[in-house]
């Protein structure tokens, strides 16, 4: 069963590291996952390596799922590609989309997670 | 070499050092800035490799032939470079936006109403005893943060990290808040509401609720206490704050708590700059044309207006038809809608490493990377200016080398 989240983006150590070098498998890895609440995690049937297809009224991504220390019904994913398949377009007049706090819903997959050049649409 | 410049974060560290090609001193990023990755080998148009100079020309021609072309990034690059980036976007009547109207531009609206009571990281290091990070991560994003300037820093008058007080505001618990006295975890996107209660708290008032934002009221209460003690208090404020809901009015309404602190003690604010030189790339326009970002010069005079002319309101309303994009990557970091519209126009790109925009790029042409293969000036996240140096020699040229050819080129072309 799909739940109900609301989805954060922000930096990581890993994705700062392989920003020079989105070209990279080591940058795949660094943005191509989500980290969920434990509780949800387990809600939602999952385990380490499995995927999750993330929508919101901006579009839908899959992405890598893990556990990671955000609370029950937030959903952080890294910054780059793959969290801008899903973040708002709407700056509110002032030109920042709403890069965290947009709500969707997350569930299991068995869906592929595109490569870069996939999500990008040049591929 | 020593006291190298490191050319990634805000941080601005300026004590690295240079050997046989690696850099010591320096976090994960910073050592990440100086290793050998892939570089964009040659300047190419539509996938064919080209001479510098045809690139700059073809690049020329298409910003003039542009009714209203986009030239966003800046961040990335010296203060030397943003200046002629500036001039060739009023030569070819287009609009000037930089990475901050993604990051932290919504500071600069808060601080066009209310101004900004600021410091130095120097004067937080030597006496700040009181240091909050909202919606900051900075373990993560300016590593090295921490320990130079706002948690174990050994200061003036703050010595030692336990005569300083640390607390993290945030919606998870970072790695920073592992750092923090306090964490205090908040509802996503509720940080407004709890900057105005801590207001009421501080101006006397009584608050009528059990919790705001997730937070009980008697830790508000606590919080307020401790920052009315503090002798010199600051709040370093990320993109937790400016890309979440309220944006702009949340700084606006931090800003104003700060202003009510400040009649009984003293407080600063401060945007966490994320690259090594987004403040220059404010700065720079500022001091020329009067305006830091979102900056359209199609009428001839710069006008100012975020609701039109930040880079994403100008793509998803398809309002621009060509583009330059200079040390920045758009494509992976723009949303979706905004980067359908890049992939329809004729985009230039100027960068020292292939990324999602060149795969987009009509014109790439590859430049040094500022730190190590090219000089100039940047602004460290406070606004102090650091030279940063040439380390190695390159083939590549500069950005402000391909900048200076690129304006003559336009002006050769407009006139």
């Amino acid at each position: 069963m799909p739940i109900e989240v609301e989805i954060i983006t922000g930096r990581t150590i890993d994705q700062g590291k392989t920003v020079e070098e989105k070209l990279t498998e080591e940058y795949f890895k660094a943005v191509s996952y989500c980290e969920l609440n434990e509780e949800d995690f387990r809600s939602l049937g999952l385990k380490e390596g499995d995927r999750v297809k993330i929508k919101t009224e901006f579009g839908e991504v899959v992405v890598f799922a893990k556990v990671g220390s955000v609370p029950k019904g937030v959903v952080f994913i890294p910054i780059g590609p793959y969290a801008n398949q899903i973040t708002s377009d709407d700056t509110d007049g002032t030109g920042m989309p709403l890069f965290k706090g947009v709500k969707g819903v997350v569930e299991r997959t068995e869906e592929n997670v595109k490569s870069i050049k996939e999500i990008l649409g040049v591929e | 070499m020593e006291n190298v410049v490191c050319t990634f974060c805000g941080s601005v560290c300026d004590d690295g050092v240079f050997e046989d090609g690696d850099v010591r001193k320096l976090c994960a990023l910073g050592k990440s800035k100086f290793s050998k990755k892939e570089r964009i080998k040659a300047p190419m148009i539509d996938g064919k490799e080209v001479s510098y100079e045809e690139a700059i020309e073809k690049a020329a021609e298409i910003l003039v032939e542009a009714k209203r072309p986009l030239l966003y990034g800046w961040a990335s690059t010296v203060n030397e470079a943003i200046r002629l980036g500036v001039l060739i976007a009023e030569k070819v009547g287009g609009i000037y936006d930089q990475c901050a109207s993604v990051c932290h531009a919504p500071g600069t609206l808060a601080l066009i109403e209310e101004g900004v009571p600021g410091g130095t990281l120097g004067s937080v290091k030597n006496r700040a005893d009181v240091v909050i990070f909202w919606g900051a991560n900075p373990v993560e994003a300016h590593p090295r943060h921490p320990t130079r300037y706002s948690v174990m820093a050994k200061g003036l008058l703050i010595k030692d990290r336990k005569n300083r007080k640390v607390v993290v505001i945030d919606v998870r618990e970072t790695k920073t808040a592992k750092l923090a006295d306090i964490f205090v975890q908040i509802k996503p996107g509720y940080d407004y509401a709890i900057i105005s209660a801590l207001r009421a708290i501080v101006k006397g008032e009584k608050i009528e609720a059990d919790e705001v934002g997730g937070v009980p009221v008697e830790k508000l209460y606590e919080l307020a206490e401790l920052m009315m003690n503090a002798k010199y208090g600051v709040i370093f404020y990320g993109l937790g704050v400016t890309q979440s809901r309220g944006r702009d009015r949340n700084v606006e309404n931090a800003i104003k708590l700060v202003q009510q602190l400040n009649r009984k003690t003293r407080w600063v604010i401060w945007p966490m700059r994320g690259h090594y030189n987004v403040v220059g790339a404010g700065e720079v326009p500022a001091w020329e044309v009067g305006y830091q970002f979102a900056i359209d010069f199609s009428r001839g005079y710069p006008r100012f207006s975020p609701a039109e002319f930040t880079a994403v309101e100008a793509l998803v309303r398809r309002d621009c038809d060509a583009a330059l994009i200079i040390a920045s990557d758009p494509a992976a970091h723009f949303p979706r809608k905004a980067v359908e519209h890049l992939k329809k126009i004729p985009v230039i790109q100027i960068d020292p490493h292939p990324n999602l925009t060149t795969l987009l790029s009509n014109v790439v042409i590859p430049s040094a990377i500022a730190g190590l293969e090219a000089e100039g000036s940047v602004y460290r996240m406070d606004g102090i200016v650091l030279r940063v140096k040439k380390l190695v020699e390159t083939e590549y040229w500069s950005d402000v080398q391909i900048l200076e050819k690129m304006y003559e080129e336009v002006v050769k072309k407009v006139g």
